[in-house]
Parts: structure tokens; sequence; C-alpha cells
């Protein structure tokens, strides 16, 4: 957990490497949220200042996409992709069993912050569908006889 | 690197590479693409390296990471030169024998061959590969032999030849009339006419003016953007430069979705070296011609593929789309004139510079020229990307180049058009694909998403996961599609859950009809295709989720039951793999009892069943 100093200062960073440009809000917001973890409401707020933007407007960017998370994330970060291509292979039922090892859902990190789980419509990767990524790593052709053996790997 | 001052330098350039190739030397081509990496290529290429370096093979081998040429089905790919020889699911573990067989000893590893679908008979050049020979691959042509890190391999297989041409020599109108005579129609879905998107632009009123590449690829199961990006950056933004000089843009945008990392990473790539190489940025080739051009990626969402909210995403604003009576070649970005082009659409521009209007236009039908790249997924043999000239068949593309459905099923449906576009059924299969001809039976053609079904997929559930995707995505903005897109979903649900009525088709119906007609965007006007064709040609799967509160193809939950059957001889699978524990063991032969109280219907003991004893009702 970052303090108001460390937050203050990172900003600033990335603010100038974004031209300190309005327009590149979305990117400075990724920037934050790789540098940070997530984007807290002091991030936020730390953004819209130094931007000199009306912080609704910071808040409305923030949660409108879904790349951007308004809570902590876990440790490891699995997303579950639910394109067409994975979707006709059964990505439902890979998904379902996620949640069941995990006991949390799409959009939630579990209570000690190991996992966050996420769902991304399609990865392009779909000849190798249903496909989990855990931390940027692609595990394709999934079956649910394996989700509890891969997630036990990252415990 | 010597900045180029002139096209002559281009040129000399071009001959120096082209000399420095040994086309003798033995080259081993890794696909680096985001689908081999999903299987390990990673581990593969560094293995070569090890081995290349501990056999003391450095001077004879030379190791080059390629860009993906599609074949994801049968990744990790690699294609070894000058031999031409084509390894498929090559892993880690086979890299030693490889090296000592093939590099070492002039021995082919037989069983990395690709093996014919239909004889088993196994292919040994690349070009032989009956998933390639039928396609007619322009735009992946070289994706395989070339490391899209390095500009030097563009160059090589002539990149940069038809930006030379435009800036030695012909004027902006003529570039807009040969791209107009060519007949490029926009690839990312709307399929509108390129050349005179740029005419408008260019004739618009303002000094600045952009031009903007759509790599947002929001349609699940489309992964052609993602291919070219990351494979083949350099065409994309040659594509660009010539658009840009066409128009008279000084400012250009390559807009790449969140979800893209690699893309990203190489378009960055890219661009630095075509800086470098004097190719983009100020003076280019010395003619005078200034083009910037910036990367910016997608937070995650799907509307901003849409034009109007992809330019409002780049302007730091939610992805909200506005109504477009006023098109963006008049007023886009920051209200300036603005050209929008797919990643496909600007690949295709210097091909037809190169090889000319009349070549383009004489491949394909008279409504749509040129080829398509198809991202042909689900149940099919062979998925991957497929590039066809306009106006061959979907069995074509299914059956002789997909290899058909595997498992012995039955083929259903295809869906192409990502979620704008619709189902089409096997009687339709003969349908020349065309912008015209999909459209002309409830579908479009799309970016260039094609999902294949089979007698597994239940149609209704299909229409309520395109919805369910649509409705998480839109943006909230109009209210047709935000209201619309919610009761639909539960109009849907009901039906799935086995709680639907006549009346629930009858609204749904209507509710489409009212979507299509008042919505502001394309998000939530073409949201009832996929609803639309599976009422169309698959009915009666609705009528007996909603009159007999069945689902035909037993996918719909709420509508199925998991039964043992006497086959099961209590081999203890399944009851240690139920995550609910609702099956137990009875007792030595006997079949194990399933409790149906507790069974949540997730479909693991079904999938561990080795024996086929477990029946779904």
């Amino acid at each position: 957990m970052a303090n108001q100093r460390q937050l203050k200062s990172g900003i600033k960073r990335i603010l100038s490497r974004n031209g300190n440009d309005s327009a590149m809000l979305v990117s400075i917001l990724q920037d934050t949220q790789s540098e940070f973890g997530y984007l807290s409401r002091e991030a936020i707020t730390e953004v819209s200042k130094q931007l000199s933007i009306p912080l609704t407007q910071a808040y409305s960017v923030a949660t409108f996409f879904k790349a951007f998370s308004l809570i902590p994330k876990g440790k490891h970060q699995i997303h579950v992709c639910l394109g067409t291509a994975c979707h006709v292979r059964g990505a439902d039922k890979i998904l379902d069993t996620v949640e069941r090892e995990l006991g949390i859902k799409p959009g939630e990190s579990d209570k000690e912050l190991n996992f966050s789980l996420d769902t991304v419509n399609c990865v392009g990767a779909c000849a190798l569908g249903p496909i989990v990524i855990i931390d940027g790593k692609y595990s394709g052709e999934m079956k649910i006889e394996a989700v509890k053996p891969l997630l036990d790997s990252y415990k | 690197m010597n900045r180029l001052s002139s096209v002559k330098e281009l040129e000399e350039l071009r001959k120096s590479i082209v000399q420095k190739r040994d086309v003798k030397k033995t080259v081993v081509n890794i696909c680096g693409g985001t689908g081999c990496l999903a299987l390990g290529c990673t581990d593969v290429i560094q293995a070569f390296k090890d081995e290349v370096d501990a056999r003391n093979l450095g001077d004879q081998v030379d190791i080059r990471v390629s860009g993906c040429p599609g074949f994801c089905e049968r990744g990790t790919i690699l294609t070894i030169e000058p031999q031409n020889i084509f390894y498929q699911r090559v892993k880690r573990k086979d890299v030693a024998e490889i090296v000592s067989q093939t590099l070492v000893d002039g021995k082919i590893v037989e069983r990395l061959l690709y093996p014919d679908l239909a004889t088993g008979k196994r292919v040994v050049h690349e070009n032989e590969v009956p998933f390639y020979t039928k396609q007619k691959r322009l735009l992946l042509a070289n994706s395989s032999r070339s490391d899209p890190e390095n500009i030097d391999d563009y160059v090589y297989f002539g990149g940069y030849a038809a930006l030379a041409k435009v800036l030695g020599g012909m004027k902006p109108e003529e570039v807009i009339e040969e791209v107009k005579a060519s007949g490029l129609r926009g690839r990312g879905g709307g399929g509108f006419p390129t050349g005179r998107k740029w005419e408008t632009t260019r004739h618009a009123e303002g000094d600045i003016k952009y031009v903007i590449c759509n790599c947002d690829e929001g349609d699940p199961g489309a992964f052609m953007d993602r291919s070219l990006m990351e494979g083949n950056p350099h065409s994309v933004l040659e594509g660009m430069i010539i658009g840009a000089y066409a128009i008279g843009s000084p400012e250009g945008y390559i807009y790449v979705r969140n979800e893209y990392p690699m893309a990203v990473k190489n378009a960055g790539i890219a661009l630095k070296a075509a800086e470098e190489y004097g190719l983009l940025g100020d003076n280019i080739l010395g003619s005078g011609f200034n083009f910037h051009v910036k990367i910016s990626r997608g937070g995650g969402a799907f509307v901003c593929g849409e034009s109007t909210a992809l330019m409002a995403s780049l302007e730091g604003k939610v992805g909200e789309p506005r109504a477009k009576y006023i098109h963006t070649s008049e007023k886009g970005l920051w209200d300036r004139p603005s050209n929008l082009n797919n990643v496909e659409t600007w690949a295709n521009v210097p091909l037809i510079i190169n090889n000319g209007a009349k070549w383009f236009a004489g491949i394909g039908t008279a409504g749509s020229k040129g080829t398509k790249i198809f991202s042909l997924v689900g149940k099919v043999r062979n998925t991957g990307l497929v590039e066809v000239p306009m106006g061959i068949s979907l069995r074509e593309i299914i059956f002789d180049i997909g290899g058909g459905i595997p498992g012995n099923k039955k083929f259903k449906a295809v869906q192409t058009g990502g979620p704008s576009g619709g189902f089409i059924p096997e009687n339709l299969l003969d349908l020349k694909v065309d912008f015209d001809e999909l459209t002309r039976v409830g579908s479009m053609m799309g970016s260039g998403a094609m999902i294949v079904m089979d007698e597994t997929n239940c149609m209704v559930d299909m229409a309520k996961y395109f919805i369910t995707f649509l409705l998480g995505e839109s943006c909230g903005k109009c209210l047709p599609c935000r209201e619309g897109l919610k009761q639909m979903h539960r109009i849907l649900t009901r039906i799935t859950d086995g709680e639907g009525t006549m009346a629930d088709i009858e609204l749904a119906e209507k509710l489409c009809s009212t979507m299509l007609d008042t919505s502001l965007c394309g998000l939530g006007a073409s949201a009832p295709n996929p609803v639309l064709t599976s009422l169309r040609y698959f009915r009666d799967e609705w009528l007996a989720h909603v009159n007999e509160k069945r689902c035909p193809a037993k996918v719909c939950k709420a509508l199925i039951t998991y039964n043992i059957t006497e086959k099961c001889p209590n081999c203890g699978l399944c009851v240690k793999a139920c995550p609910e524990g609702a099956i137990a063991a009875q007792g030595k032969k006997k079949p194990v009892l399933l409790d149906q109280e507790k069974c949540i219907k997730c479909g693991t003991c079904y999938d561990v069943c080795n024996l086929g004893a477990v029946q779904v009702k």
C-alpha cells in the first residue's frame, strides 16, 4: 500500500511520461494501476488534481473501462476468457470451476489477496480455447479437471 | 541505422539486404505469436538457442522468431529454411532431436510433420500443407519467414516499395483513385468503400486531419488483426503512411486494445525502426512529407471498436459513441476530419499500390474485391487464420480448409460477424462469402470471426451468450440498447431456465425490431442479429424450450439432468471428481449413485468418465 508521498511522486512521473495531457487519461490510469496495483480513491483523486480535471471525469473513465480495478488486486491475476470460440468449447464450465475453487466471482479478490478473478472477452488465441491466463501466462485447451492443479500450483 | 533520404537510397538498402541474406543458410523460423506463446514457444525458442550453442552450430544455423502464420491449432509451429520443412506441435522436448536429426544429419523427424486429415500421410513442406495450399495468402504470406521486430526482414520481402512508388511520383489524388478503382472495402465490419472514405476526408474542411488505425478487434473469436499487428506491423504502417499522404494528414494513431500486449509492443518497435530509417516522421524519404504516429491503448471496452467511441477514448473521455449524421471524415477526433480504417484494410494498401488496382479487382466477386482473413474457430478441426479470395463458399472454408467437424459430430451452424452478425445453417453452406451475400441471409461479414457450431451447441444458449456479452459491453448512453439488452437478457434467461412462453418469443422479436431502428450506434442496432437469425433458422429449438421445456442440444442446465447408467463399473473417477460430493459408490461392480438434489450440472462427471457411463437427458 503506497503512502501519499509515493503516490504523489509516482503519479507525477507517470503524467510527465504521458505529456501531462488529459487526453492520455486512459493510458495514465493504466500506468497508475500498473505501478500501484489498483486505482485507489487516493490515486484517482491525485490524478485528477495533477491533471486539473474534475474528479467525476477521472472516476467516469476509471469505472467505464474493464481494465481498471478500484479494489486491491490479489497476488495472482486470473483471467478466464469468455469469447465466443471459448464459450463454444465450454468456457462457462471452466469459469464455474474456478469460482468454486476460489470462492470468488469475477471482479473480486479472495480474502487473503492471493487471487483476483476477472473474465475477458477474447484474447485472440481462439484456436486454443478454452483459455485461462494467470499472471500473463496462457494455459490453453483447459479442461475442468485441470483447473484445480493449475490453481494449486500458484498457492 | 542510416536515415534514408531518398527513394533511391531505400532501393539501395533493399539490394544490400537481399545480397546479405544467405538463402542457402539454415534458418529455423519459430512462431512467436500469442497463440504459440500459449503453447510454450518461449521454451522451444530457448531450447533451440541452448542446443545450437552447445553444439557450436551458431555459424551454420540462424534462429528467427517469426510472426504468426495463423495455424494456431498446430502450434508451436516452425519452418526450416532453405528446405521449407514444416514442423508442428513442437514441444521443448523435441528440440534436441530436431537439431541432431534435421539440422545436423539432414533427416526428417516424421512424427512432427503435419498429417493429412483424410489420408494420414505426412506432409514435409510448408507449401504443401493442405490448410495453406487452399488459401490465397497475400497478407499472411511472409509472416512465417520474418521477424516482426526486424524491419530489414520486411524490406527484404519488398516492404516500403509501395511507399517509395507513391512518394516517388504519384499525386495524392492519383493514390486515392487507385484505391477507389481497386474496390477495397473496409475490413473492420462496415465494408465501406475505402477510397471514397479517403476522398471525403481529403476534401473535408480543415488544415489538420488525422489517420487512425483501429486495432481494437473486440469481436470475440477474431484474431486476424492481432496476427497482423504482432506478426507484420510494418505492412499496416506502410498502408497508413500512404493513406496519410493521400489524405494530407500529418498525424496518426494506432489504437490497440489492452488485451493485446504483444501487438502493442511490436507496433512500438516498428514505429521506432521506421522512424530511424526515415520512413516515418519528418521529411519521409526526402519527399518533404511529414507524418507522425502515436500508439494508444484501449481500456477493455468492446464499444471502443466503434469509430466515434474510439475517438472519444483517444480524447481521454469515456467511450460513448455519438450519432453519425455528421461523419467522422468531416468531424472526428477533436472535431477534425479523421480517417479511421481497420488493420487489415491498411495492410491491403501496399499490395494495391505495388500490384495495381486492376490486379486487386481481379480477385473476388463483383461487390467484394481482394482477399479476406477469417479466424476459423470453434468446432472445427483446423482452427486458425484462413486467408481466402472473396467469393469462396462457406463449405470450402469449413470443410476443405477447416477439415470439418471433429469427433464425427454433425455441423449445425456457423456464426459470422461477431456479436453483430448471425448464424448460418447447413442448407446455406454453399453461400459465396461476400459482403452483400452474407447480409442478405441475415448475417454480415464483420471483422472476420467465423465460429463453427455442432450438434452439441444450443442455438438458444448461443443467442443468450451474445446478448449477455453485449449487455456487459453496452455503454449505457441510449435507452434502446441499455434497456433493450437488459430485457432481452431477462427473456432469454426465462426461456433457457424453462420458464419461457410463446409471448416471450413474440416480445423478443418486437424488441429486436425496436433496437434495430432506434439504437444510437451499431452495437445496439446489430445486437438483434444473433437472436433474429437463431429464430429464423432454428425456431424448432426455441419452440422445444418454450413448449416442451426441453433443450434438444442438452446444454441448458435447468432443462437437463445427468444420469449414471448401468455401464458404470464403479471405477470411482467421478466420485472423486465431483465438486459437490453428489456421487456415492454403491459397492463393487454396482453403478455409482448420483444425488440429483446435490447435482449442480457442472458436467465434470461426464468429462472424466472414459466409459460413457454418464448420460445427459
